[in-house]
């Protein structure tokens, strides 16, 4: 909301500096984002009268012209314009001059000195709209009245203002006028506050002879007030009006639009203006749409209107969207005699999603939607209406049409300082919290406060409370800690968890990402995810960014990849990269399709990606360390042929004893590295978070240490080469028996030395009994059983 | 007997000096101390004497004896130093060569951030809830005072799953959770993704972190409130900062503020990082709204509390002077590395 100082200066006297108004108006709830000295971009530019225009002596299409710009003597300008003639006041620039284009110099001219620039309105960053007494291309030629010879063209054109723009929060649609914002700048200065009362003086006839309105939908419309005029002449408003809009942020455009414009600023109430003559039987509608119904709207487009759409009409037709926008039919023409002002409330939401449905947001619109005072329609109508008798734009029909089914009632809110206080934390007078709700407009009955009409968003004690605080100001308050009751706080055993978890994949070499969890339905082919795979059953944004953005991940794998890939091309030679990723698993229904009447479930899956500087061994290495880390213990690692996204011959499931799967560990898919760009060997683990909680063995209780040393052997057995290492080492757990305390791979070994289809591997096994130090005799007898073991499980024997 | 005894004395102590290495003292010792050597053998000799002569050659046999034994063993000393000293020497390394390289991973800078801020709000007392990001409309809008179609859904471009399912907007649902499940006193912070529809540039992304705040107890006042956050602040940024309180609006609390801490670069003067204002808005806040403690079942007449809500991403991008909020999520290890 942009405020013309000046114009707030019609209602409060405010005689600080835009930096100190700026700021105590923010602290007092009216932010201001900021203010723009109008004109700071013109300077040294005068009014200029022309004395004399000669020809060029070496150019054709250029003048010699003497300005009087109210010195001694005349100053000599050259100017291509054609436009001027002897007499003409004229915006001269004088050297050295700054125009919003740049600066003008002294400068010769095909050898004619000129001493600066006479100025279009172009030059000046005025339009048409502001000065409709000017041509477009030409010199600015000023009406006489504007001003004399010398005067600064800033004043003149009233370019001299400061524009203050605020931030105005939806719970404020008062304060989008300059009446609001004008009484909480009387309030948080304590200056008087004046208001217009309007009146009209010569009113002719009685409106009740031309119009009847009618309200069809009075849920979506609670009052609706009109005015007539007759003998209207369309013409340029005055200047004075033209310049408020003008800084205001409006376009001027001629007596009555800007009349309803200049009404909306100053109180806040969008106004319409019909042309009486196209409305049909004297009659206005307020009503819904029929199913099916258009309407051309004043910018000429046609418009299907939504079901519900809330409508001005006459018997016959549509004349304008409530609040957002009228009808091309009934658009104020420079024939127009007879007009209709409107000045209405409408429901917020049924205005918000009109204007939505055709995309149009309108000054009118956006105020509608916040929910508008219908006490305010009146006052606003009667400006109108003295405005247009003071601009001389029409003769007003006597009376008012005025359809207000049920008259709005006052809020009444107890005031209850002491409560105030202790809810704010200050000590404040009843006196002077008073003082500040009248300052607002607020009346007070003895306990009670009365809410004035304009303020819909104050509706119970904390609303007060805010009021006072505001005023009293946030920044005397003072800073308290909390008494009550003591809390605990801090981590829980969970967060405690996902923290060590994080601590351990950076001791691994990893970095944290953080990625977006949006996936694109083409993710699933890229990661050769099957057709009917559950995975592509996916929450689905209904209003997306993009169709690569409309689905909430279910799998984390495609962000990391992505993130991989972005490493890989800026050629990183190795990358770790870790993320504890969301996923998004919505509920099925029977048949199969997503459940949406209730949210997915949504899950923590720690994952962990590299290339370089390792293969899957490193990676799984990796694994094994942050499961001991967070003591989860009973697990292994079986051979996993079927994640469609991984090497099916490098690739393993991590699963508990009991079956429970902990996630996956492999070599991601070349096929699918491939789609990602990335043309080396990239390996990917995933957790799943809670399962891993859930396992973590969190008491740790101390053991005693061994008193008796541990006794070693090597063991090198022969076996078939699709025998997994890991069976080989189950059989000599199962052989080895209790003083069996560690058995540890050391090597596999294929090739010459051993028969084809065979491979040799080998193991460090620790024996150790906690009562004495085992005999040679002891260990041979654990070694032949689990040689025994060996071959009865996996068909596997002592390497000679 | 005497001169022999006086020239082993002489021979041997120059031996013993002059012997560069431990083989050639230790044949000098042998030779002169050893079962055959010189001095033994004439120790051997000593029974030929008469009674007279044996006491006193016999001292000076010993005194000879201890004299040599003594030289071997200062000599011995010394060389073994000499030989320790020039392993040393030989042992000497470059030690400006390169270590072996263990990397540690490196922690997200908004992790580093959203860390330090749980450990500050733990200290006072707070618990850390985490929520879901697919909410419904009804915790993300309407239990908050914002009901379908009020103009403050503007302010939050939504991302709608359906009418009733949308990725949140903010973590402040968390805020009616929390309620909804427990009763106070409550001290909590609920941090998360959220989410809106905006397209990604150099500060803004559709999906970026918040931290919820909320207090409920009896007797919660705004002074409270502005006391908790200045902590805050000053925990965060250093105890010679300066906050300010100024009144804003959210529908979920009343009253609202917003907290701008002063510009640490121009310190309030004004300058480009804080446009010109000398302050930089850090969050915003209020007191829970007596609406939506009712809609949480706690009632406002006993109860009171505050809330807020802090944007993560904005608060790591200044502490780390970070100017392309996309560098946050685009995960290059040139970046993450640095942190």
């Amino acid at each position: 909301m942009k405020m013309p100082y000046k114009w707030l200066n019609e209602y409060v006297k405010i005689d600080v500096t835009p930096k100190e108004f700026a700021s105590r108006m923010t602290m007092t709830g009216s932010k201001v984002e900021g203010w723009e000295q109008i004109g700071e971009n013109i300077e040294n530019v005068v009014v200029g009268r022309v004395l004399s225009i000669e020809k060029h002596p070496d150019a054709d299409k250029l003048v010699v012209c003497s300005i009087d710009v109210g010195k001694a003597e005349p100053v000599q300008i050259v100017t291509g314009a054609k436009n001027l003639k002897v007499g003409d006041l004229v915006p001269a620039a004088l050297h050295p001059a700054k125009l919003p284009g740049g600066e003008i110099k002294k400068t010769v001219m095909r050898g004619v000195e000129s001493n600066g620039m006479l100025c279009s309105i172009a030059e000046l960053g005025l339009t048409l709209n502001d000065c409709p007494y000017a041509i477009a291309d030409g010199i600015l030629v000023l009406p006489e009245e504007y001003g004399k010879p010398g005067d600064d063209i800033r004043k003149v054109l009233g370019l001299d203002d400061v524009v203050v723009e605020f931030e105005i929060t939806p719970n404020r649609p008062d304060c989008l006028s300059m009446i609001g914002l004008a009484r909480e700048a009387s309030a948080s200065f304590e200056q008087p506050l004046t208001l217009p009362n309007p009146e009209i003086k010569n009113a002719e006839g009685d409106i009740r002879d031309y119009l009847d309105v009618e309200i069809d939908a009075s849920d979506l419309c609670p009052r609706y007030t009109a005015a007539m005029a007759k003998d209207i002449k369309i013409e340029p408003s005055p200047k004075w009006m033209r310049e408020y809009l003008r800084d205001a942020g409006v376009r001027p455009i001629n007596n009555i639009v800007d009349i309803t414009n200049y009404v909306m600023l100053e109180y806040g109430q969008p106004m319409h203006a019909f042309d009486y003559s196209c409305i049909d039987e004297k009659k206005i509608i307020v009503r819904r749409s029929n199913p099916g119904e258009q309407i051309v709207t004043l910018d000429g487009q046609t418009r299907n209107l939504a079901d519900n759409t809330l409508l001005i009409t006459d018997p016959v037709k549509a004349i304008g969207i409530a609040g957002v926008m009228g009808g091309e039919n009934s658009e104020i023409t420079e024939n127009t005699k007879m007009i209709v002002f409107e000045s209405a409330t409408f429901d917020g939401p049924t205005v918000r999603v009109a204007s939505r449905k055709i995309g149009m947001r309108t000054e009118a619109s956006g105020r509608f939607e916040k929910g508008l005072d219908c006490e305010n329609t009146m006052p606003a109508l009667l400006r109108a209406c003295q405005l247009v008798e003071e601009l001389g734009a029409g003769k007003i029909i006597g009376g008012i049409v005025d359809a207000y089914p049920v008259k709005k009632q006052q809020r009444r809110i107890k005031l209850e300082p002491e409560r105030i206080n202790h809810f704010i934390g200050i000590d404040v007078s009843r006196e002077t919290m008073e003082k500040y709700l009248l300052s607002l407009g607020f009346e007070l009955d003895g306990d009670d406060i009365i809410v004035p009409f304009w303020r819909d968003d104050v509706v119970g004690f904390a609303d007060i409370s805010e009021e006072i605080a505001r005023l009293y100001g946030y920044d005397l308050i003072e800073s308290t800690s909390f008494a009550g009751q003591i809390t605990v706080g801090g981590l829980t055993p969970r967060q405690q968890f996902d923290r060590a978890l994080a601590e351990g994949c950076f001791a691994c070499g990893f970095s944290e990402a953080k990625t977006l969890t949006f996936i694109g339905p083409k993710v699933f082919d890229q990661l050769r995810i099957p057709a009917d795979s559950v995975l592509r059953k996916a929450v689905v944004i209904s209003n997306p960014l993009g169709e690569d953005q409309s689905l909430m991940r279910t799998t984390p794998i495609h962000s990391i990849l992505e993130v991989m890939a972005r490493n890989y091309n800026f050629r990183a030679p190795l990358a770790r990269i870790f993320e504890k990723a969301t996923i998004f698993l919505p509920h099925l229904k029977e048949d199969g399709g997503v459940d949406l009447t209730q949210l997915p479930v949504e899950k923590d899956i720690l994952t962990m990606s590299m290339f370089g500087g390792g293969d899957f061994f490193t990676l799984k290495g990796c694994v094994n360390g942050l499961l001991d880390s967070c003591s989860v213990k009973d697990y292994e690692y079986l051979p996993c042929k079927d994640e469609p996204s991984y090497h099916p011959g490098r690739c393993a499931a991590v699963v508990t004893a009991d079956g429970r799967r902990i996630g996956t560990v492999g070599q991601i898919h070349p096929e699918v590295a491939k789609t990602y760009g990335i043309s080396t060997e990239v390996y990917m683990a995933e957790l799943d978070c809670d399962l891993l909680y859930a396992l973590s063995d969190s008491k740790k209780t101390y053991h005693a240490l061994p008193k008796y040393p541990a006794i070693t052997r090597d063991l090198a057995v022969l076996c078939d080469k699709g025998v997994y290492a890991s069976q080989l080492e189950k059989a000599i757990r199962r052989g080895g028996g209790e003083q069996l305390v560690q058995v540890e791979f050391f090597d596999v070994y294929e090739g010459a030395q051993v028969a084809p289809g065979k491979k040799s591997v080998a193991f460090a096994l620790a024996f150790r009994s906690p009562d004495h130090t085992l005999s040679d005799a002891e260990i041979d007898a654990d070694m032949a059983a689990i040689l025994k073991a060996l071959l009865d499980d996996c068909g596997a024997v002592l390497r000679a | 007997m005497r001169e022999q005894l006086e020239q082993i004395l002489k021979r041997g102590l120059d031996e013993i000096s002059s012997a560069s290495v431990r083989d050639e003292l230790e044949n000098a010792r042998i030779k002169y101390l050893g079962k055959k050597g010189e001095l033994t053998q004439i120790l051997r000799s000593m029974g030929q004497l008469s009674a007279e002569e044996r006491p006193v050659l016999g001292q000076l046999a010993n005194e000879v004896r201890e004299q040599l034994t003594g030289a071997i063993n200062a000599a011995a000393s010394e060389l073994a130093s000499k030989a320790a000293e020039l392993k040393i020497k030989a042992e000497t390394i470059d030690v400006t060569m390169p270590g072996e390289k263990v990397e540690f991973g490196k922690k997200h800078p908004l992790s580093i951030v959203l860390d330090e801020i749980y450990d500050i709000f733990s200290s006072m007392g707070f618990s850390i809830v985490n929520g879901p990001e697919v909410e419904l409309d009804y915790y993300n809008f309407e239990a908050l005072n914002i009901p379908k179609n009020h103009p403050a859904r503007d302010t939050q471009d939504t991302f709608y799953i359906n009418d009733n399912i949308v990725l949140r907007t903010q973590t402040s649902p968390m805020q009616v959770r929390t309620m909804e499940k427990q009763k106070p006193p409550l001290r909590i912070i609920a941090p998360g993704r959220v989410y809106r529809s905006d397209a990604v540039d150099a500060t803004h992304s559709p999906v970026f972190h918040q931290i919820e705040g909320l207090v409920v107890d009896k007797g919660i006042t705004m002074g409270d409130l502005k006391g908790t956050l200045d902590v805050f602040a000053k925990k965060l940024y250093g105890n010679d900062t300066v906050t300010r309180f100024r009144p804003h609006h959210f529908p979920f609390t009343e009253p609202s503020a917003e907290m701008d801490v002063m510009c640490f670069n121009c310190g309030g003067k004004g300058c480009r990082l804080c446009k010109g204002e000398g302050w930089i808005e850090i969050l915003g806040c209020g007191m829970v709204h007596p609406g939506v403690l009712r809609n949480c079942g706690i009632d406002p007449e006993v109860y009171s509390g505050f809330a807020f809500g802090i944007g993560l991403e904005r608060i790591v991008m200044r502490r780390f002077n970070i100017d392309d909020m996309r560098l946050l999520f685009d995960n290059d290890l040139r970046f993450l590395k640095q942190f």
